[in-house]
């Protein structure tokens, strides 16, 4: 059985412009797998492509591209989703190329580093830990568990346009993740932070993020709690 | 925190909530003048001309109209800052929309008040 594809191949200390290169994997018939493994496969026969990879299971969000139009992580994407077709692989749009498959993805961590991802706390210290009920621990479920695989950000038309302001669906669902923690006492310096017209109101519920995040989340969700949460601090 | 100051609203808070509240308001008008026209039968000018001679009706038409300009304003704005990236074309343009609206303002005002 062949398989087919066709890889966005850009070296800018060499190329003038992008290009795609088509390639073809002899496998047994019948045979699946993922998408990074066709790639890795492919990379014995051109040492050239390039693209990164790391725990090759889901969990370090390294190996996020373009599918067939639609983003996702290339380790738990499995060929035959495809349906046979020809498998067409883009790095993640919108994003400056490094080469091929790799993006600079500078803005994205920029607008992460921004919405100040830790606790913080300026209570008196406890004496051991600060407690959380099992309820408030609830209410950071669908939130902790993104691995800003950036799928969701280079799939978001306003992060597109606007990346150096809109933070972002990866960056909001992380904001809304310390709003809402119990144990942050700095809701209302987040919130000021994120009360203008670009960081949070840029996002028009679009629900490209939820449509490819490979972990299930929902940051369009996330960022309806941010709105209401800044009206409710302004009305 | 971005700052701007082309939009309409003071803030994204103040922008969410005019775009919204003049979207209830236009939307409220449009289903009253389809519902109008569906159940004036017939529909003659003295009907229709009488129903935008009222004073209530003079001053649900301004409301619309205001509520569009804030609409419009606030619509195109970000329709402009995510498309438009030079900043004189961009404010060429906006400026060219607003005073498109306001005009529109002003014409729907003398029409309904001439009426």
């Amino acid at each position: 059985m062949k398989l087919e594809f066709s890889i966005y191949r850009y070296n800018p200390d060499v190329d003038t412009k992008p290009r795609m290169q088509d390639y073809t994997l002899e496998v047994d018939e019948g045979v699946d797998m993922m998408v990074l493994d066709a790639l890795l496969l492919l990379k014995e026969q051109d040492t050239s492509l390039v693209f990164r990879r790391s725990c090759r299971e889901g969990v370090c969000g390294s190996d996020g591209m373009n599918m067939n139009g639609k983003n996702g992580l290339a380790c738990i994407t499995p060929i035959s989703t495809f349906k046979g077709k020809k498998v067409v692989i883009r790095p993640l749009p919108g994003m400056p190329v490094v080469r091929d498959l790799v993006v600079d993805l500078s803005q994205f961590y920029q607008q992460y580093e921004r919405i100040k991802p830790y606790l913080i706390n300026d209570e008196k210290k406890p004496a051991r830990e600060h407690l959380q009920s099992p309820e408030e621990r609830a209410h950071l479920d669908g939130l902790y568990e993104c691995i800003m695989c950036a799928c969701c950000s280079t799939a978001c038309p306003s992060f597109w346009w606007n990346p150096d302001k809109f933070v972002g669906p990866s960056g909001l669902l992380h904001a809304y993740r310390f709003l809402i923690d119990s144990r942050d006492t700095a809701t209302d310096e987040r919130l000021a932070d994120l009360d203008d017209a670009y960081s949070v109101f840029r996002c028009h519920s679009i629900m490209n993020c939820v449509d490819v995040c490979p972990k299930g989340l929902n940051p369009t969700k996330a960022i309806g709690h941010i709105k209401s949460m800044l009206l409710n601090r302004a009305v | 925190m971005v700052t701007n100051a082309a939009s309409f609203g003071r803030s994204g808070v103040h922008d969410f909530i005019l775009i919204r509240a003049s979207a209830v308001v236009l939307a409220s008008y449009a289903i009253f003048l389809v519902a109008f026209i569906a159940l004036s039968s017939p529909l003659t000018y003295e009907v229709w001309s009488g129903l935008f001679a009222s004073l209530p009706m003079k001053i649900y038409t301004l409301v619309a109209l205001v509520a569009l300009l804030i609409h419009a304003w606030i619509g195109i704005w970000q329709v402009l800052t995510d498309y438009v990236k030079n900043i004189a074309l961009r404010g060429v343009l906006q400026f060219a929309f607003v005073v498109a609206a306001l005009s529109y303002l002003a014409a729907g005002l003398i029409i309904v008040w001439g009426v």
